[in-house]
């Protein structure tokens, strides 16, 4: 479905997570973060470069894992992205929502 | 269960076993819940006490004897050695799908803003100071705090 975003109309699914990073900038990713209650920082940008990173090294994200990355510990990224912070980040970050359990 | 169209608010989670994948199953749930934005806490009582106890949590084991879901006949599984065995099947088959060990769990769910307590009649029993306990329990409690501190809308209480 398509969703207008920052202006521009941009493919989401029904969750609302981008489906083509293509149609990504950082003015989409502080829209949907402006829907999450969340302004971006400079630390936010650090986690939602490195979900990107990562993403597309197609690196299994999981919470343990962003914990171990040296960019986040999980406390702060937990006080960054306060409600589900894996799902809110990566929403952000355009990506898809990790599968992970953990 | 109409309030907030069911929405889950809270889980309460008591665990009462010390054995690796009741552990696990306890702290995925309280995990899970935080991923999803949703507040978790732990109480653990009886043999759950293993998981916090600073000397034992790195020991649990995985039970061999009394479970059919094992498929090792009860005589087989109650062979020395067996128990270790299973065990250390297990850890591998964690290790590959990205589970931390018992001590990294507890220190993710800390992170993670899980609140732990401890039972205070469990600790009496097994002869436990607080001290024994992993450092990020919050504190001691009786059932009654538990129970207070399991008030309000959308809250779930979980029996392992």
């Amino acid at each position: 479905m398509e969703k207008m975003i920052a202006g521009k109309p941009i493919t989401v699914n029904e969750e609302g997570y981008l489906t083509n990073f293509n149609q990504w900038d950082e003015k989409i990713g502080e829209a949907i973060a402006a829907e999450a209650n969340i302004s971006l920082t400079p630390r936010h940008w650090d986690v939602i470069k490195y979900l990107q990173t990562e993403e597309k090294n197609q690196v299994p994200l999981s919470i343990r894992r962003v914990g171990k990355s040296g960019v986040v510990d999980i406390k702060e990224f937990y006080s960054l992205f306060p409600n589900a912070p894996l799902k809110t980040a990566t929403k952000i970050a355009g990506i898809p929502k990790p599968a992970s359990c953990i | 269960m109409n309030e907030n169209n069911g929405a889950i608010k809270k889980m309460m989670i008591i665990l009462s076993k010390g054995t690796l994948e009741n552990v696990y199953a306890a702290f995925v749930l309280a995990n899970g819940a935080r991923m999803e934005g949703i507040e978790a806490e732990m109480f653990f009582t009886f043999f759950g006490l293993e998981a916090v106890h600073q000397k034992k949590l790195a020991h649990l084991h995985t039970a061999t004897v009394g479970n059919p879901a094992m498929h090792i006949p009860t005589m087989l599984g109650g062979l020395p050695g067996m128990e270790a065995f299973a065990t250390s099947m297990m850890k591998k088959e964690m290790e590959k799908i990205d589970m931390p060990d018992v001590q990294e769990f507890l220190e993710i769910l800390s992170a993670s803003g899980v609140k732990l307590w401890a039972c205070k009649l469990a600790m009496d029993m097994f002869h436990y100071k607080k001290e024994d306990l992993y450092e990020g329990i919050d504190e001691v409690i009786t059932v009654g705090d538990f129970y207070k501190k399991s008030e309000g809308d959308g809250v779930h209480m979980l029996f392992i």
